[in-house]
Formats: structure tokens, sequence, C-alpha cells
């Protein structure tokens, strides 16, 4: 079941937690702690997402096509052989896409309105 | 607990499909946090995190599973709408069946009393040792009782009482109670204005003052909030109105609409063989209903020292006053708790058996479906989802049935209880409703959902494999058709032991005729009429003007009317024939107006009626029943014999037909009529005809307005009340009996129908699995008569076999029903062939089409499909 050639809009707002999960996937596959690590990290340890978390959100974001489970493994040697790998399809990274110009334009109008100092 | 398992606990909580595909994944993901946490504080800090992030993804992953379910459900049900609709109906019935049945038990037996701590709450009885006969309360032993016990934080009394109340419009007749001052308090209501009764108000020649129902409120005053203070006329004394109850207030019973203080003259307390108080009592916090009654017994032992002569042998009966229920209401609600749960029971096994026979047809579809990778837990989730969703549309409709039942309910309330309100579809019995859509849904859901799914494989796939034919589901389904036919048995049985009763009460002879009879009180208020000679004017004038009617024939008036008062009991005794231990001396005692056996057309064996020359002056006279010649001058001819009754001798002129005083289904005392105008000034108020009967020729309920004008015109402040058809009162006699009947019996008609659908399923599955067996042996030369024969010897079967549990089952629900049987013993026979003949009726309806579709297969046909 995957959204190709589907509206990404459709999918807007995306939940923050699926937000964070398609970030930490956009420059490489990871497996689930990866996932939470990177996630961790990005955000200077503001937002630890726990595992049940996770994993709902991927079990969605796989029927949605999000993501999709990774079929080859990584090098022997990298990591354990019996672990799920997931990817970014081309569907998540539009959503993403989409996700971050609307947020753009949320943080431009709280600019104009004078919320946020700095550049107008 | 080791860490890791814990874990594994806890991933429990997750739904096992979502278990299957990511627990791996979750525990690897934890043991790697577990290692990289560091230090005690750190692993606490993991713990609670992912406790409380395993409980809200476990929760939120069980609603997505159950939302699609739900909507996948409801997408086959929409499908299958014949199939939808019959299973929410008959569970509807189930459920609402008990809906109801709840209801009326909550309110009935269950439900707390509407007072303060009502379980310490007794009521309190005088008990006759040598009968064991309980009666009222003497003022006398109430007072001694009251004084000498400490069992009781309070003791209070109080008496039925009716009065005329003049001044507000049209005269009425209203019913209430006397109760001393300490009632109100003691069973813990407030009123709703004014206040209640003091000490004060309570002592012999008080100033008069009156509560007032909430109903007698809204009614005769509108609901005026300066009512206090009103001034009133009750029986021609003055009342000031002090204050009104509220609407839930109902003591003794709901027909009370005024409360007045007892105020007890010294006379009251003279003779202890008056009783007429019911006592009402609250039990010291810790003190048991035993203690008080063996307390009472020591106290009753001394007064009865005290007080040789004075009516001996009298002891207490200390019973909480839940208990004053009736033994017969109790058996009524019990019994239909019971049946209700039968309807339920069969409807249940009939859905499971449907639901089997539905999945069974679905198999192909489940196995396709556990080929996509569905697992065995997640199909029988779904098919769960689908029960409940059928049982909810069932309890739904149910509901609705119910609500519609209650009103018939209402009537088999017994109305002795002092509760106000009536039987209500509250949260309670909502509550109960869910509870039992919720048993329901997982009786019929999970045997048929566990088989369905059981050894789901690719061979369910295979084309031409035929859903679910085996040994152990036409087994199952058998044991099915067993319960269903022995439980409707019982509930047959049951139904015909009550109607049988019903019969045999209607039948009896109540000793007069009800045709064109009107009746109607006109209670004569004392003193205003205690000179005898008055009263007999006021009835001189109404009869004679009310015998002038057109159409009227006859016209009298008496004490009390048989049924409507079953008391009015005096004690007899004959000249020269000793009182005899043990031997009954009790009479139905009534003062009649002439023509009063000519106008309810009760024979006079011997002598004569009471005439207008049996004055106060003259001999006293009476007119004695058959069975009092019989108990007292058997073989001989009564007329002319003395009999003392009613403080004077008297000499029989008559012998009138026996009556059924007491109502067609007790046993009633001898009657004795006495003449209207042979009672002494003053004496007897309570036993003053009251009662006007009326024959008429035309329609007596035409006759209203025209009696009305009669008795306004001899007493313009005379209210007149009970206005009714004499008929009515015999009819009332058996109308509780009737709505049991038609409870019960709607209930029986129903497991009936549904036992009839259960063999008719399971034979006509039956009959299309084995169409090819069948197509065989017409081949080889089997008539259509023996296919028939051969399908109904299996309906027939499994109906003996469910009988014969049915009939022993059958015996116990008599023996428990006796209370309410009259004349008809559990064991009858004729109840039970009659029983027996309706269930062969049902195997018959219930294999007949599927016998006839047998003998119909196509043997060419069958045989080519494979």
């Amino acid at each position: 079941m995957t959204h190709d050639g589907s509206d990404p809009e459709k999918l807007l707002p995306l939940p923050p937690v699926t937000f964070h999960i398609l970030v930490a996937l956009s420059d490489q596959d990871r497996h689930g702690y990866a996932i939470i690590q990177d996630v961790t990290a990005r955000t200077d340890g503001a937002l630890t997402i726990q595992a049940g978390t996770l994993y709902r959100s991927i079990q969605r974001m796989l029927e949605q096509g999000l993501v999709a489970e990774k079929r080859t493994r990584p090098a022997i040697g990298e990591d354990d052989e019996r672990r799920r790998y997931y990817r970014i399809t081309p569907f998540g990274r539009a959503v993403a896409q989409a996700e971050a110009r609307r947020l753009t334009q949320m943080v431009k109008l709280a600019r104009a309105c004078g919320f946020v100092p700095g550049k107008a | 607990m080791r860490p890791s398992r814990l874990y594994r606990a806890l991933l429990r909580l997750y739904p096992a499909s979502f278990r299957a595909e990511y627990g791996g994944e979750l525990w690897r993901v934890f043991e790697q946090r577990r290692r990289d946490a560091g230090g005690a504080l750190g692993l606490v800090a993991l713990w609670l995190a992912t406790i409380a992030d395993t409980l809200i993804s476990a929760a939120q992953s069980h609603w997505d599973i159950s939302k699609q379910d739900v909507a996948f459900a409801a997408r086959t049900l929409r499908r299958a709408p014949g199939f939808t609709v019959t299973v929410m109906l008959v569970a509807a019935l189930g459920i609402g069946a008990n809906a109801a049945a709840f209801s009326l038990t909550d309110y009935v037996l269950l439900r707390p009393l509407p007072f303060w701590e009502p379980t310490r709450l007794v009521a309190v009885w005088e008990r006759q040792l040598q009968s064991g006969f309980t009666n009222e309360l003497s003022p006398a032993n109430y007072r001694d009782w009251k004084a000498a016990s400490t069992s009781f934080s309070g003791f209070a009394a109080s008496t039925n009482v009716s009065a005329n109340l003049v001044g507000l419009g049209e005269p009425i007749r209203l019913d209430g109670a006397a109760v001393t001052s300490d009632l109100l308090p003691l069973i813990g209501v407030q009123p709703t204005l004014g206040r209640v009764f003091t000490a004060e108000d309570d002592r012999e020649g008080a100033p008069g003052t009156v509560l007032l129902s909430w109903g007698l409120w809204q009614n005769a005053f509108a609901g005026d909030q300066d009512v206090l203070g009103h001034k009133v006329t009750l029986d021609g004394e003055p009342y000031t109105v002090i204050g009104v109850m509220p609407a839930s207030f109902a003591f003794p019973n709901r027909e009370a609409q005024f409360w007045k203080a007892t105020r007890f003259d010294g006379n009251a307390f003279a003779d202890r063989t008056n009783t007429y108080l019911h006592g009402v009592a609250r039990l010291k916090p810790g003190v048991s209903v035993a203690q008080a009654r063996a307390e009472l017994d020591v106290v009753t032992e001394n007064i009865e020292r005290a007080n040789p002569k004075e009516d001996p042998g009298i002891r207490a009966t200390v019973r909480p006053i839940r208990d004053e229920l009736s033994q017969q209401a109790r058996v009524l609600v019990l019994a239909l708790s019971g049946a209700a749960l039968c309807v339920l029971l069969i409807a249940c096994l009939n859905l499971a058996n449907l639901l089997l026979a539905r999945a069974m047809v679905r198999r192909k579809e489940l196995a396709l479906r556990a080929a996509l990778g569905a697992g065995r837990d997640r199909l029988v989730r779904q098919l769960l989802t689908e029960s409940l969703l059928l049982a909810l549309g069932g309890g739904a409709i149910g509901i609705v049935l119910a609500m519609a039942a209650l009103p018939v309910l209402t009537r088999l309330v017994p109305s002795a209880l002092p509760i106000a309100a009536t039987p209500a579809m509250d949260l309670r019995v909502l509550g109960v409703a869910a509870l039992v859509t919720i048993v329901a849904a997982v009786a019929f859901g999970v045997v048929p959902s566990l088989r369905a799914c059981r050894g789901i494989d690719s061979d369910a796939l295979r084309e031409g494999s035929r859903a679910g034919v085996g040994g152990r589901r036409a087994r199952l389904v058998r044991a099915v058709v067993v319960a269903e036919v022995c439980v409707s048995l019982v509930l047959l049985v049951s139904t015909g032991l009550l109607l049988r009763t019903l019969w045999r009460v209607q039948g009896r002879d109540p000793g007069f005729r009800t045709e064109r009879v009107l009746t109607l009180r006109s209670w004569l208020p004392f003193p205003k009429y205690a000179k005898t000679g008055e009263r007999a004017q006021f009835y001189d004038r109404v009869l004679t003007q009310t015998r002038a009617l057109p159409g009227v024939s006859n016209a009298a008036y008496i004490s009390f009317l048989p049924m409507a008062m079953g008391g009015g009991i005096w004690k007899a005794n004959v000249p020269g024939q000793p009182p005899v231990e043990g031997a009954p001396r009790s009479v139905s005692l009534r003062f009649v107006t002439p023509d009063y056996f000519a106008t309810l057309q009760i024979p006079i064996r011997e002598g004569r009626d009471v005439s207008p020359a049996d004055r106060g002056n003259r001999a006293a006279v009476a007119v004695v029943s058959e069975s009092f010649v019989r108990r007292h001058w058997p073989g001989q001819n009564p007329i002319g014999k003395q009999l003392n009754v009613a403080f004077a001798d008297r000499t029989v002129v008559g012998v009138a037909g026996d009556v059924r005083t007491r109502g067609l289904e007790r046993e009633s005392e001898p009657q004795v009529y006495l003449p209207y105008e042979q009672i002494p000034d003053g004496w007897m108020p309570f036993y003053a005809p009251k009662e006007l009967v009326v024959r008429s020729s035309l329609d007596p309920a035409a006759l209203v307005p025209q009696l009305r004008a009669i008795i306004r015109d001899v007493d313009p402040q005379q209210p007149i009340s009970n206005v009714r058809p004499l008929g009515d009162i015999v009819a009332a006699q058996t109308a509780p009996r009737r709505v049991q009947l038609h409870v019960l019996g709607s209930f029986a008609i129903v497991a009936f129908l549904l036992a009839a659908i259960g063999i008719y399923g399971l034979l006509s599955f039956a009959v299309s699995n084995r169409a090819q067996e069948i197509g065989v042996r017409m081949a080889l030369g089997a008539t259509p008569g023996s296919i028939v024969r051969m399908v109904l010897r299996e309906g027939f079967l499994l109906a003996a076999v469910g009988s014969v549990a049915g009939v022993a089952l059958a015996w116990a629900a008599g023996r428990s029903l006796e209370a309410l049987l009259v004349g008809v013993t559990p064991t009858d026979g004729a109840t039970l062939a009659a029983a027996l003949v309706v269930v062969l009726v049902m195997t018959l309806l219930g294999s007949g089409i599927p016998a006839w579709r047998a003998s119909r297969v196509d043997p060419a046909r069958v045989m080519r499909a494979d």
C-alpha cells in the first residue's frame, strides 16, 4: 500500500514524531534504535522518542507509504543482520518537504506579526 | 522478577498482531537503551518512560485495530442485511426480556427503601402463640412493648384511616394514615413544606393537625405555597395543615394521601384485643432482628404474667421491613427473572448456531485473509467485534422493547410497598442491560469464532471443499437444540401451571351475580351520623329515590362489598355450644338494608331476608350463611336458633347462600348479616353500611350522574367514592394473575419460536450437507416418504432428549412456583402433557420444511455436481 502519485498535502500537518523520523531517515537508512539516537542528537536531547511510540508510528508510516522496510542488509559486520532497517520513500520525501514548506510558511507569518525577532 | 521478564510482560499489553510484528524490535531497542542508561537513576527513568510509553501506545494500537475491525464488520454486516436484522432481533428479545425483568426485580426486591438506613427498620406484629397468626398491635401492647424493650432506638406506630374531606369544592373521600409523632423522624423523612408532628400534636384532645401528600397538595390545593395554616374538615372535625410531604413519600403505601397524629384517648388502652396498629421500629446499631425478637419474647411473657386476664398467649414477630413483601410477590418476580434468563439462554444458543453456520460459510474468506498474513488471533478478534456489534444493536432494540413493556410490568408491583415511584429505565437498568449485552456477545460469539478459525490453512481454499462439514460441529449444534427444547419446555410448563391456576380461580363461583350491578361508596362520617336513626333516614331516602330510577330493579346498602374488603371479622358464639379449644368461631359480619340479597342475587335458602320491620326496638335477628349452619347446626333447621354476635343474642330468620368474601383464592369465614337498624347509637362506626349496590336492567354506568344527584340532594356534604361495576371487583381478583400470565406466556412463546427456529436451522443445514447422500439413497430406490421419515426422526430424537431433561427441570421450576399456584399441583399431569404436545408441534414445525426439502432432492442433479 503506497501513496505514490497521491497528493502529499493530504497527510499534512504531520505528527511531530513522524516528521522527526522522516528527518532521521533523510541522509541514511537506519534501524529503530538508530532513529531514536539520531532524533535525540539532532534535538540536543530535547526529544527522546520511546520505542512503543516509534514502532506505532513506523507501522502507520509503512501503511501510508512514507517509509519502506529495507530489503538489502548493510555490509557484514557493520550491524546485526536480524535488524530491520527503514528507508524513506520518494513519497515520504515529498511529504516531508511539503511539511517543511508548511512550517516555513508558519514561521514567516509569525515573523510578520513580530512573534519572532529577526529579519522580516 | 528479571528485567527481561518484566518487559516481556509489558509487551503482552500490545495487540497480538503488533507484538508479532514488532515485539522483537521493541525488545532489542529496550535492551540497548538499558545498556546505555548508565547508573541507577538512568535505569529508573528508562523504566518509568517505557512503562508510560507502553501503556499509551498499546492502548492506541488496540484502538486502531478496533476501529478497523468495526469499520470492516459494519461493511460485512451491511452486505448481509437479512442476517444482521435477524440476529439483532433475536438478541433484542433476550436482552429486552432481561432488562425488563431486572427493572422489576430491582424495584421490588433490590433497591433500598427510600428511608434513612432502611436495613435497620423492622415491622413489629403481635403473634398468637396458639394459632400462629400475626395481628396488628393493640395500643396497650404498643405502649408497653415500647416502654420495656431496649433493642430499638425508636418504636412508632401507624394505622390506616380514611376520612371525608369537605371544604374544597366537591367533598372527597381520602385514604390516609394516623401516625405516632415519632414515626416520621424514625424513618427519617423530611417534609417538603412545613413541619412534621411533635409530641404536642399527638396527645389526647390536641387540636387537629394534618400533613398532606404531594399529590393531594397538587390536586386539591393546586400546589399553593401558602397552604400551611389552611383549615380543612376531615369527617366533620377541624384540622390545620402543618406540612406537605415529598412526592417520593408513600407510607404505609401509595394510597396514603394525608397523615394525622394518632391522638390516643384514654379508652384506647383499655382493650388489648383491639389490634389495629402497624408497629415500625428502628434497631439500635449492632442489634440483630433475632436479638430484638428474643427480647420482645421476654417482654411479652412479663406482660402476660402481669395481666393474666387480658388476651393471653401473645408474643411478638419482628421482621425486616423489606421482608413484609408477600412470598407470592417475591416468587413472581424471581420467576420472571428466571424466565427472562431462559429466553436469553435460548436466544444466545440460537445466535451461536447462526453465527457458527455463517462463519463456516465464510471459511474461505477467512482462509484467504490468513493467507494474506492475518494471524488467527486477528481473525478471532475480527469475528468477535462483529458479534459485539450485533449484540449492541440487539441491546439497543432490547431496551426499546423493555421500555414498551414497562407499563405492563408496573401492574405486577405489589401495592403494599412503601415506594412512590414506578419501575423505570434508569442508569442501573441500563447498566445491567449493557452487561447482559456484553455477556451475550461473548456467549454467542466466542465459540463460533474459535471454531471457525480452527485449523485455518490452505485446505479451506481448495475448490469443492465443503463448508464446515464435521462430526464435531454437528454434535455441538445438536447439543444446542437439545438445550433449547429443554429450556422451552420448562417455560411452557411454568406458563401452563399459571394458566391452569387462572382457569381454576376464574371458574370458582363467587356466590353472587355481578352482571349489571353498580357499586359506590358513601361513607357516612361519625359523629355526624352516630345515631342509627339518622343513618337509617339517609339510607331510606337514597334507596327510595334510587329504586324509582328507570331500569333499576334493586338497590341496597351493606357495610363492605365482598372481595373488596375481606376483613370485618367478629367472633360468634352459639348459646349451648361452649367454645371448644381450637374450633373456629370467626364470622364475617355485615350490616345490610333489605333487598341486599336480591340485588346481588345471593339465594335465600331458607327463611327470609332482613325486613324494614327489623328495627332497633324489635327482636334482634340475623341472616346466616349455609356454611354457618353447617358449622353449628349440621342437619338441623336453623330458623329460630340463637347466636351471640356484636354484643347481642340474635335469632336466625334466614339462611343465605355462601359468598367468597375473602376473594376467589382464599377460604372465607361463614357470613352473618344483621339488619342495618339493629346497631346501638354510636357503636361500631366501622361497620355502618356505606356501600351502595344497584342492579339495573339498563347500562348501570349511565346511572352514576343520577345517583350523585340523589346523594347530593339527601346530604350535600356527603362525598362519593369508589364508583365501579361489581364485575370489576371480581375481575380485579384475577387481574394480577392475568398480567403474570401475559408476561410469562410471552416469554414462553418467544422461547418456543426460537427453539423451533433452532431445530429448523439445524435440520436445514444437515439436509443441505447430506444432499448428496440423500440423492444416492433416492437413486438406490428410497422413496420420498422414507427420506422424510429419516429427517423427522432426527428432529424427534433431539426433541425427545431435550424433553426428558426438560421434564425434570420443569418439575423443579413448578415446585419453586408453588406459592403462585391455586388448586393445581406442580406436577400437574395435564399441564405436562399439553407442554409435551406443544414441543411435538414445535418439532414438527421445525423439521417439516427441511424434511420436505430433502424429499425433493433431485438425485441426478446432486450427483452431477461433484
